[in-house]
């Protein structure tokens, strides 16, 4: 007997089943430009049942919560977060603009200021493969989300929307093993590129190996990928080894808790906008 | 019945995978709660339905990971396949075969998975042997603990009510 027989309509399923995946992953495989249709409408069918999951799990958690504690404390204390939070996310991102000033200013004279549009969005999901490293949020298109828009929290730079749907939105992490962008050592203006490994750390590329790098030294976007803006703060050098090579092999530690996300700001500038501004100040001096 | 039953278990792994990867973002322990249910539905209703609930259970999965859609669902369509097929052929209701099946499936999966993103040129892992291996003894712990919870509840609750009876 044989061990399948694949003339038995079980073997038709299969074969039918194994042509239809493989259909499937070509037409993607194919279309390099957007995002696919079908991976969107399933994303968006999906992500609603994560929102409802999500709902149900939040209403109970808050249900027990303001049960048992006092609610007016615990509003202003949600209130006084959102706006640390924000006041955080503002301090790195005047911190950024401000080191690009004392340069500009050293060179040229003159002042720049550029200012991001953010939306606040909650995360509503983890990734469901432990092979990808995503979340889920709760805006999407409606809200005036686009593809390769940056994510960011008050700690750092979280990731960039990948598939972006009405009402919900698929973001990469930073730490993911196909996640990268534009990065500088922030003491010594070293440029690199900071690359996930789908783990928890990370690693900065392509510095060369006369670069001045110590450990601790903080890391911060470069903006020169065109998604994450300048001066946003990616994580903290780990460790550092020099090899023969031309280029240095340097970790990083995530500057984000990405396993206790729970808000995050969806960057509506786009970065080629912030470049530009820092990039021509002159145009900056003339609306103000 | 069945099939509803195949949905429901498929959908409660995918809300807890999602709900613990949310908090647990580490890169070599990872379960995957999904593989475990195919290779559960497989092992205990056959190849059709495991191939069936590995089809459906891959592509919400990659729908709602980063990946491309259908190359998880290949994989657990496999799995399931041949889970199946082994399950009917080979008695495997003993503790180290069952244990033995969800390594194997585990390690077939990875292999099919990442061996179809490296073959499609999409992405690359290097050297993922650890994360492979930790995750296949995970699933099977976890998937073996699943086994003796399962089989155990119609037994104990059927002793419960027996109990009852015996105190009036």
């Amino acid at each position: 007997m044989a061990f399948v027989d694949i003339r038995q309509r079980t073997g038709y399923l299969f074969l039918t089943l194994i042509v239809g995946h493989v259909i499937l992953i070509s037409t993607q495989v194919t279309t390099n430009r957007g995002v696919p249709l079908l991976e969107g409408v399933v994303f968006g069918a999906f992500s609603e049942v994560q929102r409802a999951s999500n709902a149900i799990g939040d209403d109970v958690r808050l249900w027990w919560e303001d049960y048992f504690a006092l609610k007016q404390v615990r509003a202003d204390n949600t209130k006084l977060k959102e706006e640390l939070a924000e006041l955080r996310v503002r301090l790195q991102q005047e911190r950024g603009v401000a080191e690009q000033s004392r340069t500009l200013q050293n060179l040229l004279n003159l002042k720049t200021s550029v200012t991001l549009s953010t939306t606040a969005a909650s995360v509503i999901a983890g990734g469901a493969s432990p092979e990808f490293r995503t979340i889920t949020i709760d805006k999407g298109t409606n809200d005036g989300l686009r593809p390769d828009m940056a994510v960011i929290a008050p700690a750092g730079v979280v990731g960039r929307i990948i598939l972006p749907t009405g009402r919900a939105s698929k973001v990469q992490l930073l730490i993911d093993r196909n996640a990268a962008a534009g990065a500088i050592i922030e003491r010594t203006r070293a440029q690199g590129v900071v690359i996930g490994s789908g783990a928890e750390q990370m690693r900065m590329d392509y510095v060369a190996g006369s670069a001045d790098v110590k450990i601790g030294d903080t890391v911060v976007t470069s903006g020169i990928d065109g998604i994450y803006p300048k001066g946003f703060v990616i994580g903290q050098i780990e460790s550092v080894h020099r090899g023969a090579g031309v280029y240095s092999t340097i970790v990083i530690r995530p500057a984000v808790d990405f396993s206790a996300l729970e808000a995050v700001l969806v960057v509506q500038t786009p970065a080629t906008a912030v470049s530009d501004a820092v990039a021509a100040p002159g145009s900056n001096q003339d609306h103000e | 019945m069945k099939t509803a039953g195949v949905f429901i278990a498929i959908a409660l792994a995918l809300a807890l995978q999602s709900s613990l990867t949310r908090f647990v973002v580490r890169g070599t322990v990872a379960l995957d709660l999904v593989l475990i249910v195919v290779v559960y539905v497989a092992l205990t209703t056959g190849p059709v339905t495991g191939m069936l609930a590995g089809s459906v259970a891959g592509i919400a999965q990659d729908a709602l990971s980063s990946g491309t859609l259908g190359i998880g669902g290949l994989a657990k369509t496999i799995v399931g396949f041949a889970a199946g097929v082994i399950g009917q052929q080979f008695i495997v209701t003993a503790a180290f075969p069952r244990f033995v099946m969800f390594v194997a499936a585990t390690i077939v999966h990875a292999a099919l998975f990442m061996g179809l993103y490296v073959l499609l040129g999409l992405r690359e892992f290097p050297s993922p042997w650890m994360a492979v291996f930790s995750q296949s003894v995970a699933n099977a712990a976890v998937g073996m603990i699943a086994f003796i919870i399962i089989e155990a509840l119609p037994g104990a609750m059927d002793r419960r009510k027996f109990s009852k009876r015996a105190r009036r």
